[in-house]
């Protein structure tokens, strides 16, 4: 049914989704739309748009509520004192609400609010996604598969009930209805060949907020390429002047000084490949995030080698997410994006606050390599 | 009364007579009120539009639809009740709900039309409201097809930023003389003289003086009057009154105008009105409507309504329990003098003069208070201790909130400062014609806080697309008298 609220409710949306009314991008709260709870389950706040207006700053924040308590006694940090009920609204209130689902449904979501196309399997010869196995017979299919041996089994079978068959002259005929054929059914092969390569600087100009920029945009990488692919490895690498392989744990709480010296990483990243992951029969998908700061114009040139000779041939894509940094001359992405001005297979974004993981994502995956 | 609008099936007419026959035997005083009963998807829609059927499109609605329609497919919440205060009442019934439900949103909306009826604060509203926002959705749909989508929507995006900047009481004060008709012809500037003998005349009086004086008396006279006279807090109305709008500019910020000042009230009275309603329902259900079959799920959907989750602010629970206190204590003589100086504890808690005052009392609440005047009368210090209330506040080094009060005074205060405004900052124009360059002069009253800074300088640059001249903004930030300046392109700020 079509609802006299579709064009405001559109509106709304294609707002959210970036696509019009730029000047409002700002006023976009997504919240925290991390917030991995448990196992599988995670909060999805709503995304809202507030409006500017004349009101109090940080100060004037804080109310009245009912309850038991000490003085001094946490209540979160969403700001409670929120309506339970609907009344009809005649205000735009603070509603954030949080919603519990799956990652398979958020990733479902994920894929509608960004507009992701689905990662596409890959050619045959590297990926066989589902298999086809002859298992029974059917009486109907085309010639090509006809039983012979059943075929005519079930023809003497008949003729013999009939009583038309004779012994001294061994002739059968098989009847349309004799006919049997091979029947076969799609078996969907498990996967277990997508590889996510994580990369992160984690050097001195690397600071909280540029690592819960990567820790998010991270989250729901592997998330969407998780609903994608089945039994999806992700391998994690950070670096400052070296690199070294670390478990997801450690990569996202790792802080570092020193300097940066990128080609450590894509060294490591392109050793991983060739000991753990050959690209016959991996679908590989480097992700590095970075400030931008390298050591020195020859490990920049060093990293484009490897990149170029290592790297590149063996994966689907190569991401790089650069994030804003106050310390960080942020040099890399132009770096990269001289050194490869034409190739679709590398994605450079640049991420200058929270608002923009959004897009950086969809820079990312929205490709569907 | 008739029901010639009304499209509900036979059995809930015959309800909705049953139990506005028992709330007009408790005094209840309701215009007609037409239900209406909606599927879960247009419940949404009009919720999304406050209630009202038809609106001018705006994203701002699709954003409240795509909340309301993600919270029920989550099973966050439901939209309860619905009602439009106009005259005759319209209130929405969702379909499939429970008979015991219908019955208890019945007897809710019945208290908010007794409310929107006859408490004072709503008195100066528009009660035709449903015919004027379809007549506001018009204008707004003509002013698109003539000048595109983008560029009204974006200027009614601009009125919205703006939307809070009235002047809640002004229906109700003359704050401004009607303009004196300018005299004919004003008398000549008479310069005081001090008394002096006639032979001392020139000497205390000195000629020159006296001259000197004229002529600057004359020049104030003579000097253009400073607009608005009096700081303005209806910045919207000095703006249709003085801002160079376009003709369909000026149309929609009146529209935006008109529709906030419609929906004031309700935000004005939104613990007193629920409660109300909460307390009529409750009072319905229980002594009249209920049937004992149905006893089970009206509890327990009534304590759903009712909930005060701990840290939760609920108007219903809040403005329920306020006007039983209110009623009790009115009924065991709990007010006056000998009251208020008793301070033995053991009497205050026998204290009981049997006057039944309490239904007469809360009648007259309903009259005459709004949610500030409320709190500020009724909330005590034994409420207040009883209801387990406390204030909370952003904890700096955390970033969590947490209760930072329990004490009586300090709970109260945050009260009422949030009730305060709205807990909105007041804003005044000051000068239209600031530093003699048309430029726009607000000030903000500061009273404690500081105003949001990034939120304050989007706010000018939307003053600025409605003004055209470089806005200005008085403050305090952190202590300092500040003034802030955007001239179309830069923000800048100074000391004062």
């Amino acid at each position: 049914m079509a609802l006299r609220i579709d064009p405001s409710h559109n509106r709304f949306r294609d707002i959210v989704r970036g696509k019009i009314k730029q000047n409002l991008r700002k006023y976009i709260s997504n919240g925290e739309w991390l917030g991995r709870k448990g196992k599988d389950v995670v909060s999805i706040p709503v995304p809202q748009i507030e409006m500017p207006r004349f009101r109090f700053g940080e100060q004037g924040q804080g109310g009245v509520a009912q309850g038991p308590g000490k003085v001094g006694d946490s209540l979160g940090s969403a700001e409670p004192g929120e309506e339970g009920k609907g009344k009809a609204g005649s205000e735009a209130g603070n509603h954030v609400l949080e919603v519990e689902l799956s990652i398979q449904e958020l990733a479902e979501i994920l894929g509608e609010e960004l507009a992701l196309p689905r990662i596409l399997p890959k050619g045959k010869e590297r990926l066989i996604t589902q298999k086809d196995r002859y298992v029974g017979i059917r009486r109907v299919g085309p010639e090509s598969l006809r039983h012979f041996k059943r075929t005519f089994r079930q023809a003497l079978r008949r003729q013999i009930m009939m009583g038309n068959y004779d012994p001294h002259k061994p002739v059968v005929v098989p009847a349309r209805e004799d006919k049997r054929y091979r029947s076969w059914r799609t078996t969907p092969m498990p996967q277990s060949n997508a590889v996510m390569i994580f990369i992160m600087d984690v050097s001195g100009s690397m600071g909280d907020e540029q690592k819960e920029i990567v820790r998010i945009a991270s989250f729901w990488i592997d998330t969407w390429l998780r609903s994608q692919y089945e039994g999806l490895e992700s391998r994690f690498i950070i670096h400052d002047a070296a690199a070294r392989a670390v478990d997801r744990d450690t990569f996202f709480r790792t802080r570092e000084s020193g300097g940066t010296m990128i080609s450590t990483a894509y060294k490591l990243c392109a050793k991983m490949i060739d000991d753990e992951f050959p690209p016959s029969e991996w679908n590989i998908y480097p992700f590095q995030f970075s400030d931008g700061d390298n050591w020195s114009a020859d490990d920049t040139s060093t990293c484009m080698e490897v990149l170029k000779k290592e790297i590149l041939p063996k994966v689907n894509m190569f991401c790089y997410g650069q994030v804003e940094s106050p310390y960080g001359s942020g040099q890399f992405v132009g770096d990269l994006r001289t050194a490869f001005p034409e190739d679709p297979n590398v994605v450079t974004t640049e991420i200058e606050n929270k608002d923009d993981i959004a897009d950086a994502i969809r820079a990312f995956l929205g490709k569907g390599k | 009364m008739p029901h010639r609008k009304s499209q509900l099936p036979e059995s809930l007419l015959d309800i909705q007579r049953s139990i506005e026959e028992h709330a007009r035997g408790f005094g209840l005083d309701f215009w007609e009120t037409s239900f209406e009963v909606l599927d879960y998807k247009r419940m949404q829609e009009v919720a999304a539009f406050g209630g009202f059927p038809v609106r001018y499109p705006h994203w701002r609605f699709g954003m409240e639809f795509d909340h309301l329609s993600k919270s029920h497919i989550y099973g966050l919440s439901q939209i309860y009740e619905m009602v439009i205060n106009n005259n005759p009442a319209y209130a929405y019934l969702l379909e499939g709900n429970s008979m015991v439900d219908q019955k208890m949103v019945m007897a809710h909306v019945l208290g908010h039309v007794d409310f929107f009826k006859n408490n004072y604060y709503f008195s100066k509203t528009n009660r035709q409201m449903l015919d004027n926002m379809a007549n506001h959705a018009t204008r707004i749909r003509r002013h698109i097809e003539r000048h595109g989508l983008d560029k009204v929507e974006s200027f009614i995006d601009v009125c919205l930023s703006l939307d809070n900047l009235i002047d809640p009481m002004s229906p109700f004060i003359v704050r401004h003389e009607t303009v004196q008709p300018e005299e004919k012809d004003p008398p000549p500037v008479e310069v005081p003289r001090l008394r002096a003998k006639s032979y001392m005349e020139k000497f205390i009086n000195p000629p020159d003086y006296i001259d000197e004086r004229r002529r600057k008396l004359q020049e104030e006279r003579e000097k253009p009057k400073r607009n608005p006279p009096e700081p303005e807090r209806d910045v919207l109305l000095f703006l249709l009154q003085n801002a160079p709008l376009e003709s369909w500019e000026r149309d929609v910020l009146e529209i935006v105008r008109d529709e906030s000042y419609y929906f004031a009230p309700q935000r004005q009275t939104k613990i007193l009105n629920e409660g109300w309603a909460a307390y009529w329902h409750s009072k319905l259900m229980t002594e009249r409507i209920l049937d004992a079959s149905e006893l089970i799920d009206y509890a327990d959907h009534n304590a759903g309504v009712l909930a005060a989750a701990p840290g939760q602010f609920n108007p219903y629970k809040v403005g329920i329990s306020l006007l039983r206190y209110v009623e009790e204590r009115w009924d065991k003589g709990r007010f006056g003098k000998e009251w208020n100086e008793c301070d033995d504890y053991d009497t205050r808690r026998m204290w009981d003069k049997s006057l039944g005052l309490g239904r007469k009392k809360i009648f007259e609440v309903r009259k005459l208070y709004n949610d500030l005047t409320f709190i500020d009368e009724f909330f005590t210090e034994d409420f207040c201790y009883e209801n387990q209330f406390f204030s909370f506040a952003r904890n700096a080094s955390s970033g969590n909130y947490e209760i930072d009060a329990r004490e009586f005074k300090k709970v109260k205060n945050k009260l009422l400062y949030q009730l305060t405004n709205f807990g909105e900052p007041f804003i005044l124009v000051e000068d239209s014609n600031h530093d003699n360059r048309g430029e726009l002069l607000l000030r903000h009253r500061h009273e404690g806080v500081d105003l949001h800074l990034d939120h304050s300088r989007a706010t000018m640059a939307s003053l600025h697309r409605v003004w055209h001249r470089p806005i200005c903004l008085q403050t305090i930030v952190e202590g300092k008298a500040r003034q802030l300046r955007f001239d179309g392109t830069e923000h800048s700020e100074r000391a004062l």
